[in-house]
Parts: structure tokens; C-alpha cells; sequence
């Protein structure tokens, strides 16, 4: 009962907070729409994907993957916020099992994001992307898996850096490369190959491809079957939150 | 019955031992204060005991738990209020604790309650609903130790509770901190590096370089210091000096025109010499031992020439620095 409460808590402090900041809610809106448009709509003269669809539609999914890509790494990285602030030492003397705080801190990332993903899916209508009624559960369910995760992987990285001094290098060496990397905005197959091969260790790359599954449903423009997808990112949550929780231990 | 038990306990960051040798108990339901300067193995020895560090060797037990081996026990045990605050500034006073209900399994019916009760017990049940980050330092202070009793710890571990504050507030954080012992059937570990504050302790242990060197009641230690001192001037003091010391077999000097005799029960002698001696007597003050005297003698050393006053204001400094470029 005592870890139930805990990831209880955890995730209701974090959406208590995320909340209160109006501004970040709108923020993290901001980005996925101005690549959308600017990106998208810029780069939709120059390039064709083909696959009977224009590049702003094709990259889509890929804005989807970035918009959980940044909430879910955001979210775990506040845990250097607390461990600089000293609300992790309150946590980790509390009587709880460690896993049960990697639990809590990954799915309130998980849950920020899949808010995001919901509000996004929902002014899809007003910017003339049609979307089939049964793509939105669908793609919720994919956005869930991807940004558990992602913010399991995040709380790893958290845990090896003691200061907001190293956000910049995370963001620079590890989230954008990430990103750019997961065929968000390009097919993974047409990437050289030394590309390709770092696009297969990287657990965005199999979540933007179920993205494409859930979106396009009978289009196929994904690089891997669905079941490949979904294995992944369930076996690398586990691996990932495994990791997290002794990486918590004390020294 | 000793619920904190440490034996031979050591602690090394790479070339430097913080804590060496360590052994200590603490008998329940008192107040027991660990002093020494800054960079004494204070704040480490408090993080072994509670289960945020393993030590190097050594044993520590509370409430017969062992602290590496039954982490979850003495977790569920303890209650700290750690040297730096540990708040959520970004939550409200109410939040905060509700935070620790939670973390410390308190039973939902009771949660309120208990919640409720720790406010008014420090004072800021008005400020419940305050977003701690408009808070003061000692309102904070406060809040913390609110907290730290929430969940009805055997043990409260205060790390330099009253750092940064005003005298003022000091002072009342102590009134309620001496207070909690009965009112909350708790043991008090705590540590200061002002040592005036330890008079309050029913026992001490000082510490320096990782080593306790010395340890008992504050009377205890202050008597190793051989007693009270007291200063008198008279119309003779010449006479007066081979008067006492005929009199009462003492040791009496005389500085700037004035006598001085160490003894025991200062406070009672005082009338016996003035009644036994002829000349008038012009001033009389008594001098007790402080701890800082203790800390002399063990030492050889002031401790206020250790800490340095602005030690705070740098640490202040440093934090804001790292703040401003993040
Ligand atoms: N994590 C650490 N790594 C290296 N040295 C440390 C660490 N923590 C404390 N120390 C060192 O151990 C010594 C004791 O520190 P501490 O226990 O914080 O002292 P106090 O609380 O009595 O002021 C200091 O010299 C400090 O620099
Ligand atoms: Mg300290």
C-alpha cells in the first residue's frame, strides 16, 4: 500500500505543478505547431515523401514523437531540479522502495505527455489534417508506451548529472540527436547507413514508427511492423526502469 | 535504553576521512547534540544514520535496526530536518506535508489530522495554504520540523536547525525544539556548531576532524574545565587574596585589580567569601564555563576562529551564483 501511495503522490505533485505553470502547457504547445508549419509547410516544396502524401503530413507523427520526446525528458530531468533544490533527499529517506519513485516520476512524465499528445490530436481538426476516429485511442495507447519509456530513460540520465549546469549538453549530445535520428523527419530506410544503424538503438525511432502505424493505419509508410514497435519500447521501459531504480542506490 | 547505537563508525571520500572511529549512543527521549565546527563529519555521520550513505566501517543501528542492512526500518523510524532546506517551494505548506503523509504511509483517516495538529504546533496553521517559496528562513525551519514529526519518528534528527537565522527566531525554534522530547515522545539528535546552543542537551559529543573528542552532560564537560570562575574587587585586595585562601584553602590571582578563584558551585561560594572576608567589597561577577571552553581545552583552538562568521553568506553566494547560470 505504502509504494501505491507513493507513486500516488508523486505523479499528483508533478501535474499539481504542471498545472500551476500555465505558461509551460502553452509552451510545449508552441514547438510542435511552429515545426509543423514552419518545417513542415517550408520543406513541403522542396521534398515529395512520396507515398501519396504531402511532407507536412508526412512528418506528423514525427512532431507527435518530438512534442513526447521533450515533455517526457523535461519531466524526469526536473529530478536534478530536486536533488538541487533538496526535495530528492526527502524522498529517498522516506521508507519507500527506489522503484517505486522511478515509477511515480515515469508516469507522471508519461501522463504530461500523453495530455500534450491529446491536445494536439485535438486541433488537428482546425488545421485541416483529417484524422480517423479510431487513429485517436490508437495513437494516445502508442503515445503512452513511447513516453513511459522515454522519461524512464530520462530519470537515468538525471541521475548522472548533480546540476542544471549540464542541461544545455543533454539537450545538445543527447535529445536532439535522439530526435533527429528517429526518422521524425525523414524515412529511416533512406538514411546512410552508420545512420541507420544508430536510428535502430534508439527507442524514439520505434515509437515515431508506431506513430506512422497508428496514424496512417493502411498507408504504409512505417519503417517496421507494428509488433517489432511495441516489443521494443515495452522491453526497453523495463530494461530502462531496472536501470533507474539502482542507479538511485545510495553510494 | 539507548535507541541510537554507533560502534567504530568511519567514513572516507577517497583521501579524506570525514568520519573516523566514531562510537556513540543516545538514551530515549532525550535531546542529544552533536557539536563541532564546520567540516567536522557532522552532516556525514547524520547521512550514514539515515541510510542516504553507507559507511566505510563500522556499525549504526536506531531503534535496533541496523542502517545498511535495514534501511526500510530505520527510514519508516527517523524524521530529519537535513542542514539545507528540502522544501517544495513550487507546493503549498498543506501540499508539503501531504507530500510526506503520503511517502510515510500515514493512514488516510488520520492524514488531516496529523497534518493539522504539526501546523499548529509551529505556528503556521494560518499559512497553510502559502506557497512555501514566500516563505521565510524560519518559517521554513519550521515547517520542515512540522514535517519531520508527522509520521511519529522514535527519532528527529535536526542538522543545524537554526542556520541562518536571526536570534530572534533561534530562539523560539529552541523553545519548541526543547519542547518536543515530552510532547512527542521523540529522541533528538542534533547538530551545531554554535555551542551555546548545546546547553540545552542532556548529553553532548564533540567532534573535530572526524573525531569525537569528548563527550558527556554539559556539566560533565564543563567540569573538566575545573569549575566556575569568580572575579572580585575589594577595598584590599591584598588582604582579602591571603584571607580566601587561608580561609578556604584556594588558589587566588589577581588581574587588572581584580581576584580571581576557580572552584565548583560558583553561585554558592559567592555569599560564603563575602560574608567571610573584612574588606568591603566593591564588585562581584561569576563566570561559568561554557561549552566553547570545553572546546578550547580539548583543542587548542577557538571554534568561532574555525568557522569564520560569513560562511553562510558564501554558501548563500555560491547557490545563487549556480542559480543565475543554469
Ligand atoms: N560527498 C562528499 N565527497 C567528498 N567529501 C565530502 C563529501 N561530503 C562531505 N565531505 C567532506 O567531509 C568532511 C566532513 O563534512 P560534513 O560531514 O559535511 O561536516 P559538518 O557537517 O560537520 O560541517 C568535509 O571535509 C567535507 O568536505
Ligand atoms: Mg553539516
Amino acid at each position: 500500500m505504502i509504494e501505491v501511495n507513493a507513486v500516488y503522490v508523486l505523479i499528483a505533485r508533478d501535474l499539481k505543478k504542471f498545472v500551476r505553470e500555465k505558461g509551460r502547457l502553452v509552451s510545449t504547445l508552441a514547438r510542435p505547431l511552429i515545426w509543423l508549419f514552419l518545417v513542415g509547410g517550408g520543406m513541403s516544396r522542396l521534398v515529395s515523401p512520396g507515398m501519396g502524401m504531402s511532407y507536412i503530413q508526412f512528418i506528423f507523427p514525427g512532431i507527435l514523437g518530438m512534442t513526447i520526446l521533450f515533455s517526457s525528458i523535461f519531466s524526469s530531468i526536473s529530478i536534478i531540479w530536486d536533488k538541487e533544490f533538496g526535495l530528492m533527499k526527502e524522498i529517498l529517506v522516506a521508507p519507500v522502495s527506489r522503484f517505486s519513485i522511478v515509477i511515480g516520476k515515469a508516469l507522471s512524465g508519461t501522463i504530461i505527455s500523453v495530455i500534450q499528445t491529446a491536445v494536439i490530436l485535438l486541433l488537428l481538426p482546425f488545421l485541416g489534417i483529417k484524422l480517423s476516429f479510431l487513429s485517436v485511442p490508437y495513437t494516445l495507447g502508442v503515445a503512452f508506451l513511447l513516453a513511459f519509456c522515454i522519461s524512464s530513460l530520462g530519470i537515468i540520465i538525471a541521475t548522472f548529472f548533480e546540476n542544471l549546469e549540464s542541461f544545455s549538453s543533454i539537450m545538445n549530445f543527447i535529445v536532439m540527436p535522439m530526435f533527429f535520428l528517429s526518422g521524425a523527419m525523414y524515412p529511416v530506410q533512406k538514411l546512410p547507413e552508420i545512420l541507420r544503424h544508430l536510428a535502430k538503438i534508439n527507442p524514439l525511432t520505434f515509437g515515431v514508427d508506431a506513430l506512422k502505424h497508428a496514424i496512417f493505419r493502411e498507408n504504409h509508410v512505417y519503417d517496421f511492423p507494428l509488433f517489432t514497435d511495441l516489443g521494443v519500447l515495452i522491453i526497453s521501459s523495463i530494461v530502462f526502469v531496472v536501470i533507474a531504480g539502482f542507479s538511485f542506490e545510495r553510494k | 535504553m539507548p535507541i541510537i547505537k554507533v560502534e567504530n563508525l568511519s567514513k572516507t571520500f577517497d583521501a579524506l576521512t570525514a568520519v573516523d572511529n566514531v562510537s556513540f549512543e543516545v538514551d530515549e527521549g532525550t535531546i542529544f547534540g552533536f557539536l563541532g565546527p564546520n567540516g567536522a563529519g557532522k552532516t556525514t555521520t547524520i547521512n550514514i544514520l539515515c541510510t542516504l550513505l553507507s559507511p566505510t566501517s563500522g556499525k549504526a543501528s536506531i531503534a535496533g535496526h541496523d542502517c545498511v542492512k535495514e534501511p526500510s526500518e530505520v527510514r519508516k523510524a527517523i524524521g530529519i530536518v537535513f542542514q539545507d532546506t528540502t522544501l517544495d517551494k513550487d507546493l503549498t505548506a498543506y501540499e508539503n506535508l501531504m507530500l510526506h503523509a503520503y511517502l510515510y504511509d500515514v493512514k488516510r483517516n488520520e492524514m488531516k489530522s496529523r497534518i493539522d495538529d504539526a501546523l499548529y504546533f509551529v505556528g503556521l496553521y494560518e499559512r497553510r495554504d502559502d506557497l512555501v517559496k514566500k516563505f521565510s528562513g524560519g518559517m521554513k525551519r519550521r515547517l520542515e520540523v512540522a514535517r519531520g514529526i508527522i509520521h511519529r519518528p522514535r527519532v528527529l534528527f535536526l542538522d543545524e536547525p537554526t542556520l541562518g537565522l536571526d536570534p530572534q527566531t533561534r530562539a523560539n525554534l529552541w523553545e519548541f525544539i526543547v519542547g518536543l522530547p515530552k510532547k512527542h515522545n521523540v529522541t533528538i539528535f542534533m547538530t551545531t556548531h554554535y555551542m551555546e546552543e548545546a546547553e540545552v542537551c542532556d548529553s553532548i559529543a564533540i567532534i573535530d576532524k572526524g573525531k569525537i573528542i569528548a563527550s558527556g552532560t554539559p556539566e560533565e564537560l564543563k567540569k573538566t574545565i575545573g569549575g566556575d570562575v569568580i572575579y572580585i574587587r575589594t577595598s584590599d585586595n591584598e588582604k582579602a587574596r591571603s584571607e580566601i585562601e587561608k580561609l578556604f584553602g584556594l588558589e587566588v590571582s589577581e588581574k587588572d585589580n581584580e581576584l580571581f578563584l576557580t572552584t565548583l558551585k560558583g553561585d554558592a561560594c559567592i555569599p560564603e567569601i563575602i560574608k567571610a572576608i573584612g574588606e568591603k567589597v566593591l564588585s562581584v561577577r561569576l563566570q561559568r564555563p561554557t561549552l566553547n571552553d570545553v572546546f578550547l581545552k580539548m583543542t587548542g583552538k577557538q571554534i568561532r576562529e574555525i568557522n569564520g562568521s560569513s560562511d553562510d553568506t558564501i554558501r548563500e553566494a555560491v547557490r545563487a551564483y549556480r542559480r543565475r547560470h543554469s
